[in-house]
C-alpha cells in the first residue's frame, strides 16, 4: 500500500508541474498506478534505498535515483539498480500462502474482519 | 512459513505484490480482490533547472516516533489513531522512524537502519559533493490508506509544503 500511496502523490506533484522520482521495490504497482520517474530496487519490502548498514551501496543507489531525475525523458521510465539481494528466499516467502493451512489463514481473516469492524465503530 | 524456491526462470524475476496480495486476502476469505490504482499514462514535469542548483524534497510512508520516543504504538485502539501527513526537520534526520504497521518484509530485514528507507543523510552528501543544491530543511510523511481519494488529499497537503520550502524537485520513497 506504501507504493501506491507514493505513486499517487508523485502523479499529483507531477500535474502540479514538480518533477519526482520514487525509489521503490514493488514494481507491478508503481507501474500500473503508472509515475513519471521509478528507480527499481530488487530488496525485499522495507529497505529501497540499500540494505541496512550498507552506506555505500545506499549512495550508489540515491543517486540514481537522482540521475533518473535528471536524465528520464519521459513518463513511466523504469530503471533498475543493479544491486540484489542476498539471496532470493524472501521472493517465494513474503506473504506466501501455504495450501495445507487453508483453515488457519480462514481463522486470521475472521479475526482481521472482526478488528476492522471494530476500528469502524470507534471513528 | 516457507517454501520450495521454483526451479530458475519458471517465475518471472521480479515478485508481483498485486498477486501475492490477492492471493492471500483470497486465503483470508475476502470476497472482493482491492481494485488497486491503475492509470494508463503519467503525468512527466521537467527540470526548470539543473540538479547542482535544485532543492529536493523526501516524502516518506513512516512516521514519527511518538513524543515519548516510543516506537511500538502496540496493537490497541492508539494504532487506529488518526494519520495525518506531517513534516518534520531534516537535519538532524532522526535517529529512529515507527514502521511496524506497514507491510515491508519482516522476515527478510529491519528498518533500524532510517537510511534503507529515509534515506536524509546520503542525500546531504551527495549535496556535499554537489551532484545536488540542497536537501529541503523538512521532510514529509504520508499516511498509506486503502482509500485513494484520502491519498489524493493528502497529497495536495505534501503539494503545498514542497512550496513552502521552495523544493524544485520530490524523491519519493515507500516501505
Amino acid at each position: 500500500m506504501c507504493h501506491q500511496t507514493v505513486s499517487l502523490v508523485a502523479r499529483h506533484l507531477e500535474e502540479a508541474g514538480i518533477p519526482t522520482v520514487i525509489v521503490g521495490s514493488a514494481r507491478d504497482i508503481v507501474e500500473q498506478a503508472a509515475v513519471s520517474r521509478f528507480l527499481f530496487s530488487d530488496f525485499p519490502l522495507g529497505n529501497p534505498c540499500g540494505p541496512p548498514d550498507e552506506p555505500d551501496t545506499q549512495r550508489a543507489i540515491v543517486a540514481m535515483g537522482l540521475d533518473l531525475l535528471a536524465l528520464a525523458f519521459a513518463p513511466q521510465t523504469t530503471v533498475q539498480t543493479p544491486f540484489a539481494w542476498a539471496n532470493d528466499d524472501w521472493k517465494i516467502n513474503f506473504m506466501y500462502v501455504d495450501p495445507t493451512k487453508a483453515d488457519e489463514y480462514l481463522a486470521v481473516g475472521e479475526a482481521r474482519k472482526a478488528k476492522q469492524a471494530a476500528a469502524k465503530t470507534r471513528t | 512459513m516457507t517454501a520450495e524456491a521454483p526451479p530458475p526462470g519458471a517465475h518471472r524475476n521480479f515478485v508481483s505484490y498485486i498477486d501475492k496480495s490477492r492471493e492471500l486476502y483470497e486465503a483470508y476469505g475476502y470476497d472482493q480482490a482491492y481494485r488497486w490504482a491503475t492509470n494508463a499514462t503519467a503525468p512527466f514535469a521537467e527540470l526548470t533547472k539543473p540538479l547542482a542548483e535544485s532543492r529536493i524534497g523526501v516524502v516518506t510512508t513512516s512516521f514519527l516516533p511518538r513524543n515519548d520516543g516510543s516506537l511500538d504504538t502496540g496493537d490497541g485502539p492508539d494504532l487506529v489513531l488518526a494519520k495525518e501527513p506531517y513534516a518534520a526537520p531534516s537535519d538532524p534526520a532522526p535517529e529512529a522512524m515507527f514502521t511496524q504497521d506497514l507491510s515491508w518484509d519482516k522476515e527478510a530485514t529491519h528498518t533500524h537502519d532510517t537510511e534503507t528507507y529515509l534515506p536524509l543523510a546520503r542525500l546531504r552528501e551527495l549535496a556535499e559533493a554537489g551532484h545536488l543544491g540542497s536537501v529541503s530543511p523538512r521532510f514529509y510523511g504520508v499516511p498509506t490508506e486503502y482509500s485513494q481519494r484520502r491519498t489524493r488529499a493528502d497529497a495536495a497537503t505534501v503539494e503545498a509544503w514542497v512550496r513552502e520550502d521552495d523544493v524544485d524537485v520530490v524523491m519519493l520513497v515507500p516501505l
